[in-house]
């Protein structure tokens, strides 16, 4: 069930503006301050580490998006950029470390390994995707992908979180107190992880064939 | 730099019953190498890295290589006579050669600034008898690509300090570059699959379908 919310008439508040009042609502204003204060998890796996760093530098300032304060610790950080190859040995890290991190969080996997294996797909040794254990917000495509696609990537969580209702079933998972914030971290195997997914996070897509 | 016919040479005056073979090289590169036994390579190793001519210093670059049996087809070019009439015929000569595990090194000096000298040592066959003598006491650098050859290929070398897996995780079972490591079936989603892997990602539907 949602519930309609009494929306403020638009010619009303641009009126009230003219006059020096501004107007706003409780969710506008408590998701501008977290879409503008995204703070990312300070680690790199591969290539793509160094467009990450490209992007957090002077040419492509992702300061402007509020995001430049890179943490070194899960703790303090509101998003993990999975920058990189996710080999199936470092990934059982890479799921601890974002259960680490406080709610809300959010996760952007970048590059073509990050969000499928990539090139390494077949390998022994790649992870097909971090999303399958834990839940990615954004992907984003490229090998390695440039600055400006993070940046993309950057404004496409922002606009995510600035259309975050804080009631309603559509609410974030942090503000839903039986949805879980902690996922399974995967073991070592024999050949593979086990398990090699997380059926709450990723079912295999149903293929459609001829 | 000495040629490797000079080089193999000193080595079985300075190591009386030291095997040494010269493998030659077709490529373009033409880069030939040193076959030794693996009895003698700890002590062949020695000699390079000591002796005042090569002062062989450097191991660069350790790496493993995986033969499987095979049937390896030479062809060999025969003068018969036909009816009188001398004739040049081609044949092929089908033999089986016995499957080995084989290490590799790069031996370059830096103090005479020559360089490389390619070392080979191989196992006597590729389950049981995968033993080798490390050359880490020889060459530091060797340690770790010694252990990655141990956690690939499955190569164990005698005489090393620190045998463990590098890469892959304790507990990984079989060495996944081997030329016949089967990997895990996870092939429940592949975009676009072709060649080899549209083959084992239909066999994987197959076994779907059946469960």
């Amino acid at each position: 069930m949602t519930i309609e919310k009494p929306k403020m008439d638009e010619g009303l508040r641009n009126e009230l503006q003219k006059q020096g009042v501004f107007t706003t609502t409780l969710e506008g204003i408590y998701n501008w301050g977290r879409q503008n204060s995204v703070w990312p998890l300070q680690f790199g796996l591969a290539c793509c580490a160094i467009e990450m760093i490209a992007a957090s530098m002077a040419r492509y300032d992702l300061a402007r998006f509020g995001a430049e304060v890179f943490r070194p610790s899960p703790r303090q950080a509101d998003l993990m950029i999975v920058a990189g190859t996710v080999t199936k040995k470092m990934a059982p890290q890479v799921v601890r470390l974002y259960n680490q991190m406080p709610e809300p969080k959010y996760v952007i996997a970048m590059g073509a390994c990050a969000i499928s294996g990539g090139p390494f797909k077949q390998g022994y040794n790649v992870l097909k995707g971090i999303d399958r254990y834990i839940p990615v917000d954004v992907h984003i495509p490229g090998c390695p992908p440039r600055p400006e696609a993070l940046l993309h990537a950057f404004m496409t969580l922002q606009k995510k979180i600035e259309n975050q209702p804080l009631t309603g079933a559509n609410r974030p998972r942090h503000l839903q107190a039986d949805a879980p914030s902690e996922f399974p971290v995967p073991k070592f195997g024999v050949h593979d992880l086990e398990p090699p997914s997380n059926p709450t996070v990723w079912q295999s897509p149903k293929m459609v064939r001829a | 730099m000495e040629t490797l016919e000079q080089i193999k040479s000193r080595i079985t005056h300075a190591l009386p019953g030291a095997r040494i073979e010269i493998i030659p090289n077709d490529s373009p590169a033409g880069q030939r190498s040193l076959l030794v036994d693996a009895d003698h390579g700890a002590a062949i190793a020695q000699f390079l890295r000591d002796d005042p001519e090569l002062r062989l210093d450097y191991c660069s670059n350790a790496t493993g290589v995986d033969w499987p049996e095979a049937v390896v087809k030479t062809k060999i070019k025969k003068q018969v006579i036909v009816e009188g009439v001398e004739k040049e015929i081609e044949e092929t000569l089908e033999t089986l050669r016995s499957g080995c595990l084989e290490t590799v090194y790069h031996l370059y000096s830096m103090a005479k600034k020559h360089g490389p000298v390619i070392l080979r040592l191989r196992t006597e066959n590729r389950s049981d008898k995968n033993h080798l003598p490390s050359l880490t006491p020889v060459w530091r650098s060797c340690e770790f690509q010694e252990r990655e050859i141990f956690d690939l290929y499955g190569i164990v070398f005698d005489g090393h300090p620190d045998l463990r897996r590098i890469l892959m995780w304790e507990g990984f079972v079989d060495h996944p570059m081997r030329k016949d490591y089967v990997g895990p079936d996870d092939y429940d989603y592949e975009p676009t699959p072709h060649d080899d892997v549209l083959e084992k990602t239909k066999q994987h539907q197959a076994a779907e379908v059946k469960a």
